[in-house]
């Protein structure tokens, strides 16, 4: 692992969480509507697992996907823009906070049907199986999600087929504010997996490097053609499931429990104990991002909104 | 010209196709090995391979929601539904995503699929497998959905499907693939949202499409014994609908029955009304009539299933009504 790789880690982490925060801002202020659901806590899980893929691999998320968008490298005022509603969003200001994509970046989007874009993933892979070309579909959902039947039929079809596609489960420990054991008969995550064949592991989600590195060998198992591969990533949301949450479903004891294992803590420690990077570095990085997502704010707030005629484009490609 | 089924329309269009363009590919329950339900793909497994005829799962949500992510990765697949009653279960794949993903990720993707269904009653087999739901797709923006009456119609249109970039539910009624018509040799297509016009005449308009279309011609023939001439539109597409040759049809004739096999209420012939009357409001000469399904669901039993669906005779006494 080069130095620089460590510090564009630590980068991804701060700019994740502190984009997330300035959005929460924005929410309050009234400047994005709809739903707005927060990656903190989670940020280890987008920033390791992308770090790994290679150029031609896919990406696909929930709903929850201002860190996948952030960490496939779409600028941040693009996004800011979009879940401000204006044209010069990602989404041209049609998707809002849960459907960014960048097709050119081969991140397809965010989707805020639960487990709806399982397929999708699996059709991404088919699609590269049937060119024979060496491309891996990374696909994130939550454990919620695992209680879906879109879930099982993807898992099969993509185990029978044996496409290459990688499902990461970013477990959080909650859907919504429904804990693991009372929502799924089975609460080790990897177990439903492995019940469809897929080989299937469980990683330390809070842990940027453990990801990194459990990603790293999932794809090249696939691309070793060993078929489809699985990760139960353990985390935890640090924030409400989306702004408004009255959080009746946990104590805080138990979140502070988790939030001694900060992702951004975590590699922080690490550098600085390894020699990897001293604090003024670090502090520098801290700045950059701060400045980033400022003009990030003001671009958004500048932009124009999508007029009248952009209400009825992009139906139908063939009008 | 030969005259061949509606099934080997189909059949040939498809073929074609995968001729045509290595993108195409079927997939589907029971498509490969066993042909085909309905035998439309007979012969393609051991013509294209498992590669190209893939048999699936039974798992309507992941064909749907493959099918459109493998489209929006450049393939253009054709999906198959055992039937349309099972696309239910995946209504979710076909509506919020294959139909949407264009416009609400602002057309960054595309997803040029293409979802074969064979729907229909009028075959005994109860209430959950004799579906005509075809208003129920057509009421999205963002998916284009069709529905042949007649071999030539059928060939065309599939080809112009599976050539299309958008999404699109190919509706096949399951009564008419044993139907047949002339069809040319050679390479045609039939565009996608433009109506037709079946049979001329001057005396009512009767405007259907899939089975009903049929209905109405029988009808139309019975009619002109008595020297009643029906002029028959085709609406083929129902969304986007073309109003047009119906328009032009109803300002020369004041008078206009709508045919289908779906349920009357919030039906396709609710919306040709509507827009009949709003177009066309200083033509009409008489109420504009509705035939459809009776509000039930449909029966095991023959007698009883044929009482509640369309025929000649119903579509004959709505137009008498208003003439
Ligand atoms: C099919 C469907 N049902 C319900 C919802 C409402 N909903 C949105 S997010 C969510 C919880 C999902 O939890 P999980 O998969 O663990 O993801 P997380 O939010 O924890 O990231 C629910 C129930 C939905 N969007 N889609
Ligand atoms: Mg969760």
């Amino acid at each position: 692992m080069s130095n620089e790789m460590y510090l564009e880690w630590y980068r991804q982490l701060v700019m994740i969480r502190r984009f997330e925060q300035k959005s929460s801002e924005m929410y309050q202020l009234g400047k994005i509507g709809g739903f707005l659901h927060l990656y903190i806590g989670q940020e280890a899980i987008a920033v390791g697992s992308v770090a790994a893929r290679q150029e031609n691999d896919h990406v696909i998320t929930a709903y929850r996907d201002h860190a996948h968008a952030l960490v496939v490298g779409i600028e941040p005022k693009l996004i800011m823009a979009e879940m401000f509603g204006k044209v010069t969003g990602v989404s041209k200001g049609k998707g809002g906070s849960m459907h960014l994509a960048d097709v050119n970046r081969r991140f397809w989007g965010g989707y805020a049907v639960v487990g709806g874009h399982l397929p999708l993933a699996t059709g991404l892979a088919l699609a590269e199986q049937y060119k024979h070309t060496d491309s891996a579909t990374l696909c994130y959902f939550g454990d919620g999600s695992t209680n879906i039947g879109y879930f099982h039929e993807s898992l099969n079809l993509a185990g029978t087929w044996q496409l290459p596609v990688l499902f990461i489960c970013e477990n959080n420990q909650y859907g919504m504010g429904t804990a693991v054991a009372r929502a799924s008969a089975v609460t080790a995550i990897v177990d439903k997996a492995k019940a469809y064949g897929l080989p299937a592991s469980q990683v330390d989600g809070m842990n940027v490097m453990k990801v990194y590195e459990a990603t790293q060998k999932a794809l090249a198992a696939i691309r070793a053609g060993e078929g489809p591969q699985f990760l139960e990533m353990i985390t935890y949301r640090f924030e409400g499931h989306s702004m408004g949450d009255p959080l009746r479903y946990r104590s805080s004891e138990e979140v502070e429990k988790w939030r001694e294992d900060d992702p951004i803590g975590i590699l922080e420690r690490h550098l600085l104990s390894e020699k990897l990077a001293d604090k003024a570095t670090l502090e520098q990085i801290d700045k950059s991002v701060e400045q980033e997502l400022e003009a990030a704010v003001k671009f958004a707030e500048e932009s124009p909104l999508p007029s009248a005629d952009d209400l009825f484009a992009h139906i139908y490609v063939e009008a | 010209m030969a005259r061949i089924t509606m099934r080997q329309a189909i059949s040939d269009a498809l073929r074609e196709e995968m001729h045509r363009d290595p993108d195409v590919f079927i997939m589907g329950e029971e498509i490969g090995v066993w042909g085909g339900t309905y035998a439309v793909t007979r012969g393609f497994y051991d013509e294209f391979g498992p590669e190209r005829v893939r048999d699936t799962p039974i798992s309507e949500m992941a064909i749907g929601g493959a099918a459109a992510g493998a489209a929006m990765a450049g393939l253009r697949p054709v999906a198959e539904f055992m039937t349309i009653n099972f696309a239910f279960v995946a209504f979710d794949a076909i509506i919020n995503h294959a139909a949407k993903v264009h416009y609400m990720f602002g057309g960054q993707m595309k997803c040029p699929v293409v979802f074969r269904a064979p729907g229909g009653g009028g075959r005994q087999l109860g209430a959950t497998h004799s579906h005509t739901p075809d208003v129920i797709f057509a009421h999205f923006p963002g998916l284009k959905v069709v529905s042949p009456a007649t071999p030539y119609d059928a060939k065309g249109l599939l080809k112009a499907a599976i050539r299309s970039d958008d999404p699109i539910m190919f509706i096949e009624h399951a009564t008419l693939y044993q139907i047949r018509g002339e069809v040319p040799e050679g390479d045609y297509v039939v565009p996608i949202g433009v109506s037709d016009i079946k049979r001329t005449g001057s005396d009512v308009t009767i405007i259907a499409y899939a089975q009903g279309l049929q209905v109405a011609l029988s009808a139309a023939e019975q009619l002109a014994n008595e020297g009643i001439e029906a002029e028959v539109v085709d609406l083929r597409s129902l969304r986007p609908l073309d109003m047009g040759p119906a328009l032009e049809s109803f300002k020369k004739t004041f008078k206009a029955v709508v045919v289908e096999e779906g349920h009357r209420s919030y039906g396709i012939g609710s919306e040709v009304v509507a827009r009949l009357q709003e177009e066309g409001f200083d033509y009409m000469d008489a109420p504009i009539k509705r035939v459809a399904q009776f509000e039930v669901p449909l029966p095991y039993s023959q007698q009883l299933e044929q009482s509640a669906l369309i025929n000649a005779d119903r579509v004959i006494a709505a137009v008498k009504e208003i003439l």
